[in-house]
């Protein structure tokens, strides 16, 4: 078994209008950032898991992400597994 | 008339809930939402408003998995009365008893204030004793925005089952008598089979004059005519 960290990165769908996204696009627009737009703003959720692999830490998470972490109806998720090890790049 | 309403760590709308289930001259029964189970004899449960868990992660989602839960879905599959009122509205999406979800309202801003609702259907164990075709009562949410996809939506409408609509006093839909964005106006909905209902704004907090409106009373009037009426003919 490994300690594997999970990075799960959740936003609204892009179906649904993300009202945050848009104030925030607004306000730097304001600040004269006229090159910066589709802000989207979303959650970001940290784990860890055991796991024997890679493939299965990333099972344990999409689990996670199904049943408790997001709500399909209104938001879409990705999943990035590390290596402990690996200093926050990709296994 | 037998009424339990469910208590969850950061509900505020229980004492309430309890306070007009009492008016309508049930017997009313606290439940916590650790207990395993609720009584049989129950005809109508009340998921109450409030901040269930705080609101973390999403509005209802913590509640959902409370132990209570698997019975309160068992009576509803049964044909039990369930209501969601504001956070028991968001907490029965996202048990899946009823479709969509409650996000951010659209101003970003909790907002608190008497609105007017449209009643849509009245042939439902929530309006039927409605006299009135609008009510006014009271809102106070923060991601109160109904969304679901096109389809959902327009089954809702083909069927229905959207029960409330925000309107002006009038009774028309205008974009400044919705408050928080929701699609259709939506302010309340009902499932396929006519005994669970959600809805934003609160008539228990609408109930005597003295609050400002007593015309929350008329779906906690209906439900008691619909569970009188069904004990008649089982009688």
């Amino acid at each position: 078994m490994k300690l594997y960290q999970a990075k799960v990165t959740v936003t609204l769908r892009k179906s649904i209008l993300d009202v945050q996204g848009k104030t925030v696009e607004h306000a730097l627009h304001s600040l004269h950032m006229p090159a910066l737009s589709n802000v989207r703003i979303g959650k970001h959720i940290e784990l860890s898991v055991h796991a024997p692999d890679k493939d299965r830490a990333f099972e344990l998470a999409d689990d996670a992400c199904k049943k408790l972490l997001t709500n399909p109806v209104m938001e879409d998720y990705s999943i990035e597994i590390f290596e402990p090890s690996t200093n926050g790049v990709p296994a | 008339m037998k009424v339990g309403v469910v208590t969850f760590p950061g509900s505020n709308c229980d004492a309430d809930a309890r306070y007009a289930s009492q008016l309508i001259g049930a017997e009313v029964v606290q439940l916590w939402h650790k207990d395993p189970s609720i009584p049989s004899d129950l005809d109508l449960v009340i998921l109450p408003g409030g901040f269930s868990f705080g609101d973390y992660l999403r509005t209802g989602a913590i509640a959902r998995f409370s132990p209570i839960m698997p019975s309160v879905v068992e009576f509803a599959n049964r044909g039990g009365l369930v209501v969601g009122i504001c956070n028991g509205f968001q907490i029965l999406c996202e048990t899946g008893l009823l479709p969509g979800a409650l996000i951010r309202n659209e101003n970003l801003s909790f907002i608190c204030k008497d609105v007017h609702l449209r009643i849509e259907n009245t042939q439902t164990a929530f309006t039927s004793a409605a006299e009135q075709n609008v009510l006014r009562i009271p809102i106070a949410h923060g991601d109160g925005r109904y969304t679901a996809s096109p389809e959902v939506i327009d089954e809702l409408e083909r069927t229905g089952r959207v029960l409330f609509r925000y309107v002006n006093e009038g009774g028309e839909q205008t974009p400044n008598a919705n408050p928080n964005g929701s699609m259709n106006d939506i302010a309340g909905i009902i499932n396929e089979r006519g005994n669970v209902m959600g809805m934003m704004p609160h008539p228990e907090r609408a109930i005597e004059p003295l609050l400002g409106s007593d015309d929350g009373m008329a779906v906690f009037a209906s439900m008691a005519a619909y569970v009188n009426a069904l004990s008649e003919t089982t009688a």
